[in-house]
């Protein structure tokens, strides 16, 4: 059981919560995730961990309302207690100074890059965020991001908000314009699809975080399985971060509807 | 430990039962037989299986053992039950003495009574198999009737626990090895955690053998038990993830034992194998057992195929492919390359599977799938196979049959071709020898690894094996961890 001590509405399908988790906290590194179960009857479903204080042993989850599972989370009230939640689980990211890094996020995936753009920037790496949403009031966490960004770039497909266009239109600006060095990308599977295609134009080493349908989280079911380079892996414990340029996303996509 | 057997068995009450009956005439009663649900009516229920003897079936199977000199089956039992001296106790109608000395050496006699394959161990060992070439005394059945006893009684005895030594100890996993380790160090007075991973107990007791074979009911109330011994379990917690080793030392954990499983699914990596209605039977039973995903209450879903192949010839096939009976399906198929006789199942799961309705193609093997056009897996090609030489393993190797194929048509799709080790222990841990298929390195005496303070023991040591198995290695790295912390080298 684990209690939530702060819920934050970002927008009306996206929620941030802050929830007790102490030992989690203290061990998780960026790019790491949490399996959560609400109530008897509930489903174990990954969320990507935001980020963590272990001073205040809690965890950050960002959580968009798609279906049955994340509207049970979203509808938990600050004291109330999230049935189970395990982690940290898969793979952290590799943090280097890579030179110049561009972080890609979508919607509701900008929550899980935030702790990544933190990462690099502290390893020394000039990091450009580009930031892409549907329209101006789904871009979150733009203040956080920048605070570790040497660039903030904004897309909306209404052009609300920044500028008019596709998450690649902005990461392709950058690329044409300087040397880029690594590319993360964390969102839709589609858009991460997208991305990959671009970077893999440029010859940019891309790396994509993905988030596929799970049950034990732990390398136990396969659920999760993708196909990476021809093979087939297990994003809970061969990832959930994959070369974006091997990932085979239209089997992802098609996997991802399983139970639709 | 013979020198036990042998004080026991000359205790005056032993005596009295030998002498009541001439061996003769209980070499003449024959096997009992074990009530059953019809398969017509179980297909279609998540209930036992097996329904357990009556007492007065069980009176009756107990005079058939002889209660020998040398009591050989005991050799056979992994955790070296003391079995005349519970059957005796049933003969004498003392049912939870009966119960009571099962638990001297077995933590889960309930569970034991119903998932062990006796007939590979202590019946194998038995009098009438070895020697007269009559059926064994119906050692599992018996021990079934003593636990099933005991709980129904509602007076359920806890073993009694030496006085508390303050030694704290760390087990991973809360499966078969880890709850036999714990159900023995506790005895020994040892301040006990079991650390699981997932939100409920028991391992694979829980996630891996379905209700009608095994009831969760079972595995809780055994792990009562437990934890009315004094173990203290800890769910949602990855030793090597949420806690680390360092962690476990900082917090003064003297000794750890690792029981983390088989928990890594095997695909067979051919065409088409992540097509939509392509699993594992650990995510297929993970998602009925654990998830209750038949029920529909449940979020979890699951995939109630009509036409279902399992793919595999164990214990878990068997399970799964009667699992998918149960939630619907028309035609329910086991898919094997070999031929039945080098099925690794046990004889009665294969037994109940055929009552069941269940279609066997043995000497067959997948080679591909196909789908929809939304992934949807639709049909399966198989490739017909034949005996040849004996491989490595003594079974005779399958061997493809040139160009002979045929497509068989199906909706679901449950691979049961063999876990490896979960890796996320040899991963996370230091100081420990890991093989290239990912198994610990053990001392095969004393489970004990590279660390001397780390022992380990079932599928994370054996790479697959069984229940009683990982059992056994439970007791013994108990017995050894416990030497080493009193008289260290």
């Amino acid at each position: 059981m684990n209690k939530i001590i702060a819920k934050e509405n970002f927008s009306e399908k996206v929620v941030r919560f802050e929830v007790e988790a102490p030992l989690i906290a203290k061990s998780r590194k960026a790019g790491h995730f949490v399996i959560v179960r609400i109530g008897k009857k509930g489903e174990r479903v990954p969320y990507t961990i935001a980020a963590a204080n272990p001073q205040t042993g809690t965890i950050t989850l960002v959580i968009q309302r798609v279906g049955r599972s994340s509207e049970k989370i979203c509808q938990l009230e600050v004291g109330d207690y999230i049935t189970d939640m395990v982690g940290p689980l898969g793979k952290a990211t590799h943090i280097e100074n890579f030179g110049t890094v561009v972080c890609a996020g979508g919607g509701v995936g900008v929550a899980p890059m935030l702790p990544i753009i933190e990462a690099m920037k502290k390893a020394g790496n000039r990091v450009i965020s580009v930031l892409a949403a549907r329209s101006k009031e789904l871009v979150i966490l733009e203040e956080q991001v920048a605070r570790y960004s040497d660039e903030v770039i904004i897309m909306t497909d209404d052009g609300s908000y920044g500028e008019k266009g596709l998450i690649t239109h902005g990461v392709e600006k950058v690329i044409q314009r300087e040397k880029v060095d690594l590319c993360v990308t964390i969102g839709p599977a589609i858009m991460m699809k997208f991305v990959a295609q671009l970077t893999k134009k440029y010859e940019v080493p891309t790396l994509a975080s993905l988030n596929t349908i799970m049950v034990d989280g732990t390398g136990m079911c396969g659920a999760c399985r993708v196909t990476v380079g021809g093979k087939t892996k297990f994003v809970c414990i061969d990832g959930p971060e994959f070369d974006a340029h091997q990932v085979d996303f239209d089997e992802m996509l098609m996997r991802l509807k399983a139970y639709n | 430990m013979s020198e036990y057997l042998q004080a026991e068995r000359a205790q005056e009450w032993r005596e009295v039962q030998r002498k009541s009956m001439k061996n003769k005439d209980r070499t003449a009663i024959p096997r009992v037989k074990m009530p059953e649900v019809n398969p017509e009516v179980r297909s279609h229920t998540y209930d036992e299986v097996n329904l357990g003897l009556t007492e007065a079936l069980a009176l009756e199977e107990s005079h058939r053992c002889l209660d020998c000199v040398d009591p050989t089956c005991i050799t056979g039992c992994p955790v070296e039950i003391n079995i005349p001296k519970f059957i005796k106790n049933i003969e004498r109608g003392n049912y939870p003495e009966a119960a009571r000395t099962l638990k001297e050496t077995s933590a889960l006699p309930a569970v034991c009574g119903r998932v062990c394959p006796q007939e590979r161990q202590c019946e194998s060992q038995c009098f009438y198999t070895l020697k007269l070439k009559k059926e064994p005394v119906a050692i599992g059945h018996l021990e079934r009737f003593a636990a099933d006893y005991e709980r129904n009684s509602g007076h359920i005895s806890i073993p009694a626990t030496a006085a508390a030594n303050g030694i704290k100890i760390a087990v991973v996993g809360s499966g078969p090895a880890g709850l036999a380790f714990a159900g023995d160090m506790v005895k020994l007075g040892y301040d006990v955690t079991v650390f699981e991973a997932l939100h409920e107990l028991g391992g694979v007791l829980r996630y891996g053998i379905p209700e009608f074979r095994l009831p969760n009911e079972i595995v809780d109330i055994e792990i009562d038990g437990l934890r009315k011994m004094g173990v203290k379990f800890e769910t949602n917690c990855i030793v090597g993830k949420t806690i680390s080793q360092e962690d476990l030392k900082e917090e003064g954990f003297s000794g750890i034992f690792v029981g983390s499983g088989a928990g890594l699914p095997n695909f067979m990596n051919i065409p088409g194998e992540n097509l939509i209605g392509i699993m594992s039977c650990n995510e297929y039973l993970t998602r009925v057992n654990l998830m209750q995903a038949a029920d529909p209450e449940s979020d979890t879903p699951v995939y109630k195929g009509k036409r279902v192949a399992v793919i595999g010839g164990g214990n878990t096939a068997m399970d799964a492919v009667r699992t998918a009976r149960r939630l619907g399906a028309e035609k329910a198929m086991i898919v094997y390359r070999r031929s039945e006789e080098e099925m690794p199942a046990r004889v009665e799961e294969i037994k109940h599977a055929k009552e069941e309705g269940i279609d066997f193609f043995t000497l067959h093997n997948p080679i591909r799938y196909e789908g929809d056009e939304r992934g949807r897996v639709q049909r399966m090609l198989l490739q017909r196979m034949q005996l040849g030489e004996p491989d490595q393993s003594g079974r005779r190797r399958p061997v493809a049959i040139e160009g002979d194929t045929l497509w068989l048509e199906v909706d679901e799709v449950i691979v049961s071709v063999g876990v490896s080790p979960n890796p996320l222990i040899p991963q996370t841990f230091s100081g420990m020898e890991v093989t290239a298929w990912g198994t610990i390195v053990v001392n095969n005496d004393t489970m004990q690894t590279a660390d001397e303070m780390i022992f380990a023991g079932g599928d994370i040591v054996r790479g697959g094996a069984t229940v009683i198995l990982a059992m056994g290695d439970g007791r013994k790295a108990a017995k050894s961890m416990h030497a080493h912390l009193t008289h260290p080298l």
